[in-house]
């Protein structure tokens, strides 16, 4: 079989990452479990709302795969828009993150506050951390795309960088499933 | 098509390190120039961790002594811990593999080799950064395993736990990245005819241990994350007196702990796998055994780490379900050992400093492997724990499995490193100079943590037999120190008198011997045609070869 270095690469990558997350949501149902008093998801979150810039998040992973389509199809011509159209839908994402941050802490949730507090910050921030350095990595190829600077192949980047971008949707869905829609039952 | 992006990639950084000089080894992205820097920077960190262990025996030479300071003890054991696991151990299996995975492969490089130096440069950066807390208002005082809460900001106000979590951070993303590339080295370079039943065990080896890599270290990353979180935020997951949990600390610890262990044995039972053959005059005895028994042992490993935790108190259930993951890690283990002395059974054995050292983790590791499995006996761990019986189990593991692998490797590839011969005379000195002062340090502390006495504490009652027992360790120490300045003489020494190697001096059989020592930049000029698992082998003996042979016993 002929594997493609940078995609196994990124595929291993991921594989780590997803252990990662794993740790952290383990700590999130833990404390979620043995609360220590304080705010919680339910009395907290609003489920609806995040629900909504969910779907920004998933709607960018469909426009990636537009992109690794149209560049299958027309080459170094294709994907621009729709890595603009992914950068834009995966910002939008992590605007919504911010400003749902900024009205739990007005409200005293913060990480300190209490383990809710803690694991939630924790768990979601480094979710956020890795869509920002997706979102830098998309606009770099974007750039480099739409300047016509890439020597060779263009599809593999793009599929190794796409690789990453569903791993941050699929981990976000476990996340949305266990933060939020565990709050709401 | 991936070769001829590969050469390009190559092409294109070497270029930057055109220059001679220090330049020319900075901005390399050779595999074996970076190979020989995991070494060296593995060896200084080596020499700076042995020294600290020479101050602990000296205050532990007698009792009551007060060479040292208690605090001053415990930044000493932490960092003693610390630097030889993942500066030391670490650096320098990954460092062999560096420079040999590709060779016996018959690659050119490693697949991503930019992301091969990032992987030393990283981990170098984070043994200095962990270093550097020394001048930074005091080391991390809270042993290799840093448990909560001493390690949490309320008892470690200072920043030393500080520089021990990030530096570790930055050795975790940089063993990782190699982890992540040895896999996709070894799936995607293999030259044609090298199948995976064909591979050199070293190799395999190297493989399950990626695998451990890839998934243990982001463990140990994570649980870095949190007591960060835990001491720059003033959150309490740790903390059990304001609800967070300190066994949710230990748990998260051993699950990567237990695994790094095996990650640091793997590629020694590669080394092992590779020597004892060649100088046993026969190809390995089970191959499919010891490759098979590996993969047992990498799933395994991570489904008994609550072993070390039996002192906690989990319940009844829990420990026995790990006492017995535990005891079954012998079973593969076994296999292991049982197929490298039928290897030697009946082999033309030629007894080589490489071969002694072979022989020598046999020995050492079996010991440590079967006072491990006492540890499984959970009323014998509950007797035992936190006693110097851990300590000298850990050690014969460690030091007598792991070091003296590596001391057989070194052996037998420097070489192939260098192009020179190390003196085997003076090889045999350092061999039995190590043994001696080994078993001299660590044979008698299973017999002090009988008699009860703690580890990681300065100085012990003038008990009976304590202070000679303590005494015959500490000469021990300092034995092993003099066999350590021996091997730096013997090493430095070769640059001068070292005999020219040629390409195979040993006979071996295996890829990296079919090439200059050094090898050219490009490894190969022509690789040889892999019709077996000895290509060499089958190439000095066309009418003998492998293939012919295994059907003629069929």
């Amino acid at each position: 079989m002929n594997y493609s270095r940078s995609k196994l690469g990124v595929g291993m990558f991921i594989l780590s990452e997803a252990n990662f997350f794993l740790l952290l949501i383990l700590a999130y149902v833990y404390f979620h479990a043995y609360p220590n008093g304080g705010p919680t998801a339910a009395g907290s979150l609003d489920p609806l709302r995040t629900g909504v810039f969910s779907i920004f998040l998933l709607a960018s992973s469909a426009t990636m795969w537009m992109a690794g389509r149209r560049t299958h199809r027309d080459g170094i011509a294709g994907p621009g828009p729709w890595l603009i159209a992914t950068i834009l839908l995966g910002f939008i994402f992590i605007v919504g993150q911010g400003e749902e941050w900024a009205g739990l802490i007005r409200n005293g949730v913060t990480v300190s506050r209490n383990l809710f507090g803690t694991t939630f910050f924790t768990l979601t921030g480094f979710h956020g951390l890795h869509v920002i350095a997706g979102l830098i990595a998309l606009a770099a190829l974007a750039g480099i795309v739409m300047a016509g600077k890439l020597r060779g192949r263009v599809q593999e980047p793009l599929e190794a960088i796409g690789i990453y971008w569903h791993f941050v949707d699929a981990v976000w869905i476990v996340i949305f499933s266990i933060i939020y829609l565990g709050a709401a039952v | 098509m991936s070769g001829a992006v590969l050469d390009d990639e190559i092409v294109a950084a070497s270029a930057v390190a055109e220059g001679e000089g220090l330049l020319n080894w900075v901005a390399s992205v050779d595999h074996k120039k970076i190979g020989l820097m995991y070494l060296i920077s593995g060896f200084v960190f080596f020499a700076i961790g042995g020294f600290e262990a020479l101050l602990m025996r000296l205050q532990l030479a007698w009792p009551r002594l007060n060479v040292l300071a208690p605090d001053t003890y415990n930044q000493l054991f932490t960092m003693h811990g610390t630097t030889m696991i993942f500066l030391v151990a670490t650096p320098w299996l990954v460092g062999i593999a560096t420079y040999l995975v590709p060779l016996m492969i018959g690659a050119r490089d490693m697949a991503l080799p930019r992301l091969n130096a990032l992987s030393f440069w990283i981990q170098a950066f984070g043994g200095v950064m962990m270093y550097f807390s020394f001048i930074a208002g005091g080391a991390p005082n809270v042993g290799w395993f840093a448990y909560a809460p001493l390690s949490l900001r309320s008892f470690s106000p200072l920043a030393g736990v500080d520089y021990w979590a990030f530096g570790l951070l930055a050795i975790g993303i940089g063993t990782l990245a190699a982890g992540i590339n040895f896999i996709v080295t070894i799936v995607t370079l293999r030259a044609p005819g090298m199948t995976m039943r064909r591979v050199p065990l070293f190799v395999w080896m190297m493989f399950i241990d990626a695998w451990l890599i890839l998934l243990a270290m982001p463990v140990l990353n994570a649980s870095l994350v949190l007591l960060l979180v835990d001491r720059y935020m003033d959150a309490n997951i740790f903390n059990a007196a304001a609800g967070g949990s300190a066994v949710l600390w230990q748990h998260y610890f051993w699950a990567f702990g237990h695994p790094e262990v095996y990650i640091l044995v793997l590629p020694a039972f590669g080394i092992i796998s590779e020597v004892i053959p060649v100088f046993s005059g026969k190809p390995i005895f089970g191959y499919e055994f010891v490759a098979g028994s590996t993969l047992v042992i990498g799933f395994l490993s991570f489904a008994v780490w609550a072993h070390h935790m039996f002192a906690v108190g989990l319940g009844h259930a829990f420990d026995l379900a790990f006492a017995a993951g535990t005891m079954l890690i012998a079973v593969p283990t076994g296999v292991k050992i049982f197929s490298w002395t039928a290897t030697m059974f009946g082999g033309c054995i030629r007894f080589t400093t490489a071969m002694l050292f072979a022989v020598g983790f046999l020995v050492m590791f079996t010991i440590g492997g079967l006072s491990g499995v006492t540890f499984a006996v959970v009323p014998i761990d509950w007797q035992m724990t936190d006693s110097y019986y851990v300590v000298a189990h850990l050690h014969y593991v460690m030091f007598g499995g792991t070091l003296f692998a590596i001391f057989a490797g070194f052996y037998y590839w420097y070489p192939k490193f260098t192009g020179r011969m190390l003196s085997e005379k003076w090889g045999r000195v350092h061999f039995w100079l190590t043994v001696v002062g080994f078993n001299g340090t660590f044979l008698v502390q299973h017999l002090l943590g009988m008699m009860g006495m703690p580890r990681r504490v300065y100085t012990y009652p003038d008990l009976p037999w304590w202070g000679s027992l303590n005494f015959i360790s500490t000469a021990g120490a300092f034995t092993l120190g003099a066999s350590v300045l021996l091997f730096l003489w013997i090493v430095l020494s070769s640059r001068r008198t070292g005999m020219p190697a040629g390409n195979n001096p040993w006979g071996g059989w295996t890829l990296e011997w079919a090439t200059t020592s050094p090898p050219p930049a490009e490894n190969f000029d022509l690789v040889p045609p892999i019709r077996g698992r000895r290509p060499l082998w089958d190439l000095t003996h066309p009418d003998r070869t492998d293939a012919i042979m295994s059907a003629r016993a069929k």
